[in-house]
């Protein structure tokens, strides 16, 4: 490791200290205020060491990690939504008067897990970041003591990550095994999948095992089980966190590895991969169907929209790339927005806003909140003016570039049900009369001022982007392009 | 500049009528009534000093155009243009604005400034679907407009609201959707065989595509419009959403949304595929012949009267719908013409139920007879567009269905002669409508009283509209034929593919009006 490395390497040392400061902090009994101003100050610190390492010239810090203009822009982009979880975090905790020093440090962690294994170049480094994320992730699932629900969550996904990081652990020691490196570029240039090496059962079989860890990680069918218990569970802000910087940082992994790889069309890869996004399309969508609890519904959302992402991520060709990050920030967005608008809702209460009843009549009760989730709904659903429209278009023009008209079709079927349960939602807020909510329960309580101003000016930012992505999408499809160019 | 100004004009009025409708009530409707009024001035006017480009058609087809970049990199630009057909649905979308927010005046009691907002967005998207040449544009507008129209329906309809509501939601969702992928498809196709990746649909019309392409990319195309039409068997939305819409909203949906369908047809799906949509045109027509039939004989069956009407709609449309695919002049004049007047005479029969139902809390016919007697003006209006919807002579149904019969004799035989006994079914119901309701027992429970005189100025506009465009139906179609004319010589019926001549023409008219040479071969 070259002197000169260490610059490359300051905006993890940045998130690093950040998570350390944070952590010492908490033990001088700061405020809350202060520990989240640290916090945000730590995450705008990495934001600005990564125009440093934009300036560097070489990014391969090691076989370990490779921070490349990709990487880069996903950092800043894990960063950013982080900080939104931050702020939503905020607002929540806040009503519900927790101690949460440790709760912060463990977010900084969980997010230089995400950035590492986005990063990352090599099992190892893909390995340890990935455990950085999930163990930060099963205590925080768990950290608000308000409720046994967030602690059997907790408990769910700590059995089923640590089973299927078992599962990604050995179908790496099974590749090393057969071919003898761990460096995933070197991987990349032996062409595996394109039939460069012979393809033996064991590596097969070791392959088959990595697909299982990825595919849990992005909570794609058949791996999708823990989605809904951790989404229902799982506090508002954690969850938006699970279904944002958790599933991306490991589509941008696989986006890259994806192309490294060199798979061929219609290979047997390429048709695992084909099936499950088929599968997770019209799963999640069809499931999604039957829900009356609003966390759960977003859950089963989001499995069809991984799906919808590996529509694009099958497809060739750059505008493919740029369709998948694009879909990516959509969704990003639309996500905190509709995660951040069921944090606001759930008050000072011990649950959670949950449960369709609970939005009942909302734009009447609380006509901005109102409308702030019925734009996130919409943009789920890909309705025009939205971010979520846009990334649609995108996915299906990645799609029909490269031929895939059966998905497509898919695609378009499972989306149209997809809109009739998001039409639920909206309609139980401006159809429905409100219906007269039991004391204590959470939609009824309200939050001090200066709680619920963080997550409204999350809500008011991700909104404003919601629209100008729909609307004026080209600085970033410009920004994507450039992003997406080191891409084979 | 003019079309920009008429596309943004009912987005803004629309936000300006929710602002001071969350204060005011009164304050929204007079904002909303100005808004459409001042638009419906400016779109005659605009219509009128055009008047003599159309007479002449000297200038191409387009009298109108602005084309602004918007995402380069995908090649979507900000494509509005007019021709006489687009103005001329423009203007209906003012007009048919105008009546739908003068008669919901009464109806509509709560979340006023919210619903003319949601109206005023939904007639501002149908104003830009009307104009844009960009085929993502058209699209980004024909999707956009589904939220509002959806919230009209769910908030401020009837007692099944949510389901239908729902139902034309994901109807038309579907059907767009499989239109997008259509669009994408041709972008794709056009962009690897030209190199240029756009979705101007001036581009885009000289594509080359095989048959089998061509017939599965406008089968796309197909299943969004004819989802709007409705063509049997995909209009089950229809009456659901006609019936349980507020009165606004099913003016709007029966004088405007539907006409989509029509409109995209003539406009994209033809020109665009021609080969194919020739080819498939027997079965369409087939289709055509099925739903004039099909919707009259459902109309017979009804006992809500609103249900009715709409029913009465399928079966018009179905006219349109045989119009297009005999794709003659004749024909299509007489399609545009039964889409104008088809908005007045359906549209006024939704008012007027709308109206009956705010009196007498019911659409159930066996609840209603003998309403004459105390609504004299009413039941005389009634018989207005009930005799306009069976295509009597002298008002303008009649002159569109004529023209529409006329063009396809020389097409298909068979169809000319079914479709014509839908006429004669059309005549059954619509007496029906008058016998039922305004003659015969008098029921003790339906007195009611009769229109004031926002309703009967409103119901006299529609009436002597219907009468003008049946006694003199010209400035109608001098407007839209060199338009129309632009079209067919980009499809032409009889040969298979287009000729790059008449794309080059078309293309001469669109960017420049003024420069553009006059083509010597418009027709008389």
């Amino acid at each position: 490791m070259k002197a000169g490395d260490i610059i490359t390497l300051l905006p993890f040392i940045a998130l690093t200290l950040s998570a350390v400061i944070v952590m010492v902090a908490g033990t001088f009994h700061t405020s809350h205020r202060l520990t989240v101003g640290l916090t945000l100050g730590g995450l705008a610190w990495t934001g600005a060491m990564l125009a440093v390492t934009a300036s560097r010239s070489g990014r391969q810090v090691t076989d370990l990690l490779l921070l490349d203009d990709y990487t880069l822009f996903f950092i800043g982009l894990l960063v950013l939504t982080t900080a939104g979880v931050v702020l939503i975090s905020y607002g929540y905790l806040e009503a519900r008067e927790e101690h949460p020093h440790d709760y912060y440090t463990l977010l900084l962690l969980a997010t230089l897990g995400g950035v590492a294994l986005v990063a990352s170049t090599h099992f190892a480094s893909f390995f340890l970041g990935l455990e950085v994320l999930s163990v930060s992730l099963y205590t925080l699932i768990a950290y608000p003591r308000s409720r046994a629900s967030f602690i059997e969550a907790a408990v769910k996904y700590l059995i089923l990550a640590a089973a299927t990081a078992a599962f990604l652990l050995f179908g790496m020691a099974l590749v090393y095994a057969e071919l003898g490196t761990m460096s995933l570029s070197t991987l990349a240039t032996l062409h595996v999948a394109g039939g460069g090496a012979a393809a033996t059962s064991l590596l097969i079989s070791g392959f088959a095992l990595i697909i299982v860890g990825i595919g849990f990680k992005l909570g794609v069918v058949p791996f999708h089980m823990w989605t809904p218990d951790i989404y229902q569970g799982a506090p508002a802000p954690v969850t938006a966190f699970v279904a944002t910087v958790s599933k991306g940082a490991m589509v941008a992994l696989l986006l890259r590895y994806y192309r490294q790889i060199g798979v061929i069309p219609h290979d047997t890869v390429w048709i695992i991969f084909a099936a499950i996004a088929a599968a997770s399309m019209i799963a999640g969508n069809l499931l999604a169907l039957l829900q009356s609890n609003v966390k759960r519904l977003l859950a089963y959302s989001s499995i069809a929209h991984l799906g919808y992402v590996l529509v694009a991520l099958l497809a060739i060709g750059r505008t493919a790339a740029v369709a998948v990050v694009f879909y990516l920030v959509a969704y990003f967005v639309t996500t905190l927005g509709a995660f951040g608008v069921v944090a606001e809702l759930s008050g000072a209460g011990d649950g959670e806003a949950e449960e369709l009843d609970d939005y009942r009549g909302l734009a009447t009760r609380r006509p901005f909140l109102a409308a702030t989730f019925a734009i996130s709904l919409f943009s789920l659903a890909g309705i025009p003016l939205t971010a979520g429209f846009l990334g649609k278009f995108y996915v299906i023009d990645a799609g029909a570039g490269s031929r895939l008209w059966w998905l497509l079709i898919v695609l378009v079927a499972s989306s149209t049900i997809g809109l009739y349960y998001y039409t639920r939602v909206v309609v139980a807020m401006y159809v429905r009369q409100p219906v007269e909510l039991p004391e204590g329960s959470p939609a009824a309580t309200l939050a001090a001022p200066t709680a619920r101003s963080t997550i409204a000016a999350v809500l008011a930012a991700v909104t404003a982007l919601v629209f100008v992505l729909g609307i004026y999408p080209s600085p970033l499809i410009r920004l994507l392009e450039h992003v997406v160019a080191g891409l084979p | 500049m003019i079309l920009v100004a008429l596309l943004a004009w009912p987005f803004v009025a629309g936000i300006a009528a929710w602002i001071v409708g969350r204060r005011r009530p009164e304050a929204a409707r007079w904002v909303s009534v100005l808004a459409m009024g001042a638009g419906l001035v400016a779109v005659i006017v605009e219509w009128a000093l055009k008047a003599p480009d159309f007479a002449l058609a000297g200038h191409g087809p387009f009298v109108a155009s602005v084309h602004v970049p918007w995402v380069p990199q995908l090649g979507i630009s900000f494509f509005l243009a007019a021709d006489g057909f687009s103005l001329l649905m423009v203007t209906l979308c003012y007009a048919i604005g105008l009546l739908a927010v003068l008669s919901s005046w009464r109806e509509v009691t709560e979340r006023v400034g919210f619903f003319h907002f949601m109206l005023l967005w939904t007639i501002a998207a149908l104003v830009g679907v009307f104009t844009a040449l960009d085929l993502f544009l058209f699209y980004f507008l024909f999707e956009m407009m589904l939220v509002p129209m959806y919230f009209l329906i769910a908030i401020w309809g009837h007692e099944r609201r949510v389901y239908a509501a729902i139902k034309f939601f994901l109807f038309t969702q579907i059907g767009g959707l499989l239109m997008l992928v259509s669009i994408l498809a041709l972008y794709v196709i056009h962009g690897r065989q030209t190199g240029v990746y756009t979705f101007d649909y001036l581009r885009l019309l000289g594509t080359h595509l095989s048959l089998a392409t061509a017939t599965w990319l406008m089968l796309g195309f197909f299943a969004a419009f004819a989802v709007k039409l409705p063509a049997v068997p995909l209009h089950t939305w229809l009456p659901d959403a006609h019936t349980q819409a507020p009165t606004a909203g099913s003016l709007v949906l029966a004088a405007l949304l539907i006409k989509i369908g029509a409109y995209g047809m003539i406009r994209f799906m033809v020109p665009l595929f021609p080969h194919a949509a020739f080819h498939a045109a027997p079965v369409f027509m087939g289709l055509a012949v099925l739903g004039i039939l099909y919707g009259a004989i459902l109309a017979f069956a009804q006992r809500d009267l609103k249900r009715l009407v709409a029913y009465t709609s399928v079966s018009h449309m179905g006219f349109v719908l045989l119009a297009i695919f005999a794709w003659n002049t004749l024909a299509l004049q007489g399609a545009v013409l039964e889409i104008v007047c088809h908005a007045f005479s359906t549209g006024a029969l939704f008012a007027i139920v709308g109206l009956m139902q705010e009196r007498l809390h019911t659409r159930d016919m066996e609840k209603m007879g003998g309403l004459w007697l105390t609504a004299p003006r009413m039941g005389a209006m009634t018989l207005v567009f009930a005799l306009a919807s069976l295509g009597l002579p002298v008002l303008g149904n009649f002159v569109a269905e004529f023209l529409i019969l006329i063009g396809t004799w020389p097409v298909s035989e068979p169809a000319t002669v079914l479709a014509a006994f839908g006429l004669v079914a059309a005549t059954v119901y619509s007496l029906w409508i008058v016998q039922r309701v305004f003659q015969g027992r008098e029921t003790p429970a339906a007195i009611m009283p009769d229109l004031t005189l926002r309703e009967a100025g409103m119901l006299a506009a529609m009436a002597a509209t219907l009468l003008w465009l049946g006694v003199y139906p010209q400035p109608i179609l001098n407007t839209v034929r060199p338009g129309l004319a632009a079209l067919q010589r980009v499809a032409v019926r009889t040969t298979a593919a287009p000729t790059s001549a008449a794309a080059a023409l078309l293309h001469t008219g669109d960017r420049s009006p003024d420069a553009a040479a006059p083509s010597s071969e418009e027709p008389r």
